[in-house]
C-alpha cells in the first residue's frame, strides 16, 4: 500500500521540473563558460586588431597558443613558476597538517566543556572576509609593525625584517594562515566520528595512548585528512591575491598570478586561457578525489 | 570564505552534526571514562600520558585560536586609531568612520564599495536560494540517469578553484554572452553560480534527515503533491533554507576573485576589491574601518540567523551553518 504512492511519486514530472532551472543555470554558467575557455585558448589572434578571436568549432581549433604555454611550462620561463607554486602549496599544506591536525584532534576528543566556545572560535575565520584577514597581517608585518617591534624587543633580530617585499616565507605563512580553517573543519568532523570503543579496545589490548593513536585514530582519519588536504590545496593552487598582497614581487609569482596577468592585464588572452586549461588538467585528479569523497559522504547519509 | 568557502559542505557538515558531534559528546563520558580510568589509575605511566597530552594539545589549540583571531582584532583596533598610522596606536577616535575627508562616510569610493557589496549579496541571495531549494528538492526525489548527471554537475562548482571559475565566467561574458554587461549583472550571475551548490547541499542533507514519511502521510491524507510540499515539507525545511540563504549572503560578501574578474571599472568595485587594490597603494586606517564594517555586517547576519533559528528550536540547522 505504501509502495504504490512511492512509485507514483518518483514518476512525477514535478521533480525534474523543479531540478530543471538550477541544472540549466549550472550548464549555462558553469559548463558553457568552461567551453569558452577552450574556445579562446584554441582560437587565434586577429592580426589587424591584435585581439583574441575565440574558435567555437572544435574542427578548427588551433593549438599554437596551448603548445607555446606547454613548451614554456616544461622547459621555459613558466617552469620555475609551476615548481614554485608546487613548493609553496606543499609547504603551506604541511603547515596546515602540523597545526591543524592537533587542533582538530583536540576539538574532537578532549575539548570537554569548552568545546562549544572553542568550535565557535575556530570557525570564526570562516565568517571573516579573506582579504580582511590578509589586511590584518599587512598591518602587523610592516617594517615598523607589531611583529617587528616584538622581534626587535626580544633581540631576535638586529634590524626590522622586510616581510612584505618578495619574502617567500611570508607568502607560505600567509597561504597557511588563509586556508587552515578549511583544513581543520572537515578533519574535525572525521575525527569526531572515530568510534571511542575502538580506542578503548586498543588500550585494553595493551596499546599505549601513542600507539593507539598511530594504529587506530590515524588510519581511521585518513579519508578526512585526504579530503581536508584536497579542500585546502585546491584554492591554494588558484590563489593569486594572497601573493600579490603580501609580496607583489615577481620572485614569488605563482601560476594563478600568471593567469591573472595574461587574462586581465595583457592582450594575449589565449595564453591566459591555455594556462587555465593546463592548471585545470593538473588539478583534475584532486578535484576528482574531492568529488568522489563528497559523493561517498552523501551516499553514507542517504 | 571562499572558496572556497566553503568548500567541504557535503563532507564536512553532515558528519559532525549527525554523528560526530552528538555521539562522542553524549556517549563517551558515560561509557568510555569508567572503562578508561581504572586501568589508568592502576598504572601510573599510562595515566600521566593520558593526562599530559591534552595539556600540550590544549595549549596548541588556544595558541592557534590566538594566531588566527588576534591579527583581525588588532586590525579592528586600528580602525579606531586617532592617527594615520596602522602600526602605532595614537589614541581612540572615530575619524576613519566619519568626519575625516578620507573616512568611510566621506569618501565616495568607499561608500560605493560598501553599497555594491551589500546590493550584490542581497540580489545573489534572492536568486540563489529559491534556485537551490528547487534543485535540492528535484534532485532528492527524482531518480534516473539524468538526475545523477545533474547531481555531479551540481557538485562541480564546489571543487573548482575560484580562479578557474572566474576566468571562465570572464571569458564567456566577453565572448559569448555579450548581452550580459560586465559589472553588477555579470557579478550576480557569477555569485549565484558559485553559491547555489551550498544551498543544494544544506537543503538536501536536511531533506534526508526529515525522510519521506511526513510527506507520504500528507499524501495519504489526500494532499496533492504541491500541497504536501507547501504544507509539510517547506515548514520542516525552513531552518535549512534560512541557513543556506545566510551562507549565500556571506559567501557573496566574501568573494573577491569572481567579483574582481567581472568588474570592468570603478563603478562595480566591491569591498574586497577596494581593500585589495587600495591596501598597497593608498593604505589608511579608513580601509580598516571599511573592513570592520564588512565584518560587522557578517556578524549581524550571523547573530540574526542565530536568534531566528534558536527561537525555532532548530539547532541542527545552526550546526549546518557552522562548518561552511
Amino acid at each position: 500500500m505504501s509502495r504504490a504512492p512511492a512509485r507514483r511519486r518518483r514518476a512525477s514530472p514535478l521533480w525534474p521540473a523543479l531540478a530543471a532551472p538550477g541544472t540549466l543555470w549550472i550548464l549555462a554558467l558553469f559548463a558553457v563558460p568552461f567551453y569558452a575557455v577552450a574556445a579562446v585558448a584554441f582560437g587565434y589572434t586577429d592580426p589587424v586588431f591584435n585581439a583574441p578571436v575565440p574558435e567555437w568549432d572544435p574542427r578548427y581549433w588551433d593549438l599554437t597558443a596551448f603548445g607555446e604555454i606547454l613548451q614554456r611550462s616544461l622547459s621555459g620561463d613558466l617552469r620555475p613558476v609551476f615548481l614554485r607554486t608546487l613548493l609553496y602549496v606543499g609547504v603551506s599544506l604541511a603547515l596546515c597538517v602540523l597545526v591543524g591536525y592537533p587542533v582538530a584532534y583536540y576539538l574532537a576528543r578532549h575539548a570537554g566543556r569548552r568545546r562549544g566556545l572553542l568550535l565557535a572560535l575556530v570557525l570564526a575565520p570562516w565568517w571573516i572576509n579573506y582579504i580582511t584577514r590578509m589586511l590584518a597581517w599587512l598591518n602587523l608585518l610592516q617594517d615598523d609593525g607589531y611583529v617587528n617591534d616584538l622581534l626587535l624587543a626580544s633581540h631576535l633580530v638586529a634590524e626590522p625584517v622586510r616581510w612584505l617585499s618578495g619574502n617567500p616565507y611570508t607568502v607560505v605563512l600567509a597561504l597557511a594562515y588563509g586556508y587552515i580553517p578549511f583544513f581543520i573543519v572537515p578533519l574535525f568532523s572525521t575525527l569526531g566520528r572515530v568510534d571511542e570503543r575502538l580506542l578503548e579496545a586498543a588500550r585494553d589490548l595493551g596499546c599505549s595512548g601513542r600507539r593507539a593513536f598511530w594504529h587506530v585514530t590515524l588510519p581511521l582519519s585518513r579519508h578526512g585528512l585526504m579530503t581536508a588536504s584536497a579542500v585546502t590545496a585546491l584554492p591554494m593552487f588558484g590563489d593569486y591575491y594572497t601573493n600579490t598582497l603580501v609580496s607583489g614581487s615577481p620572485t614569488t609569482t605563482m601560476v594563478a598570478n600568471q593567469i591573472e596577468f595574461y587574462l586581465l592585464g595583457g592582450s594575449r588572452k589565449e595564453l591566459g586561457a591555455s594556462l587555465v586549461l593546463l592548471l585545470s588538467a593538473l588539478l583534475m585528479a584532486l578535484m576528482a578525489y574531492y568529488l568522489i569523497a563528497s559523493g561517498r559522504a552523501e551516499r553514507e547519509l542517504t | 570564505m571562499i572558496l572556497p568557502l566553503p568548500e567541504n559542505p557535503s563532507t564536512g557538515d553532515r558528519g559532525d552534526h549527525r554523528t560526530g558531534r552528538s555521539r562522542p559528546r553524549e556517549n563517551p563520558p558515560a561509557r568510555s571514562r569508567p572503562a578508561e580510568n581504572p586501568p589508568a589509575r592502576s598504572r601510573s605511566p599510562r595515566r600521566r600520558s593520558a593526562r599530559r597530552r591534552p595539556i600540550v594539545l590544549a595549549t596548541l589549540t588556544w595558541l592557534y585560536v590566538a594566531w588566527s583571531l588576534l591579527p583581525v582584532l588588532i586590525a579592528i583596533q586600528f580602525s579606531f586609531n586617532a592617527g594615520k598610522s596602522r602600526s602605532s596606536w595614537q589614541g581612540f577616535s572615530l575619524r576613519w568612520y566619519a568626519g575625516d575627508p578620507n573616512s568611510v562616510a566621506a569618501d565616495p569610493s568607499l561608500r560605493l564599495a560598501l553599497a555594491n557589496s551589500l546590493i550584490l549579496a542581497v540580489l545573489t541571495t534572492l536568486v540563489a536560494t529559491p534556485l537551490g531549494v528547487a534543485l535540492a528538492l528535484g534532485l532528492a526525489r527524482w531518480r534516473g540517469r539524468t538526475s545523477r548527471t545533474a547531481n555531479g554537475l551540481m557538485l562541480l562548482p564546489l571543487a573548482t578553484p575560484e580562479i578557474v571559475m572566474g576566468s571562465a565566467l570572464y571569458l564567456v561574458f566577453t565572448n559569448l554572452y555579450l548581452f550580459v554587461p560586465l559589472g553588477r549583472p555579470a557579478q550576480v550571475l557569477g555569485h549565484v553560480t558559485l553559491s547555489v551548490s551550498y544551498v543544494v547541499v544544506i537543503v538536501r542533507s536536511r531533506l534526508a534527515s526529515i525522510g519521506e514519511e511526513y510527506e507520504s502521510a500528507a499524501r495519504d491524507l489526500g494532499a496533492g503533491r504541491v500541497a504536501a510540499l507547501r504544507l509539510v515539507v517547506f515548514p520542516l525545511l525552513t531552518p535549512a533554507i534560512f541557513a543556506g540563504a545566510m551562507i549565500v549572503f556571506a559567501s557573496s560578501m566574501d568573494d573577491f576573485v569572481i567579483s574582481s574578474f567581472l568588474s570592468p571599472d570603478a563603478s562595480s568595485v566591491t569591498v574586497p576589491i577596494k581593500l585589495y587594490s587600495a591596501v598597497r597603494n593608498a593604505p589608511s586606517p579608513a580601509l580598516n574601518a571599511l573592513a570592520t564594517l564588512l565584518l560587522a555586517g557578517s556578524a549581524l547576519a550571523l547573530a540574526l540567523a542565530w536568534l531566528v533559528l534558536r527561537r525555532r528550536g532548530a539547532s541542527d540547522a545552526l550546526k549546518q551553518m557552522a562548518p561552511m
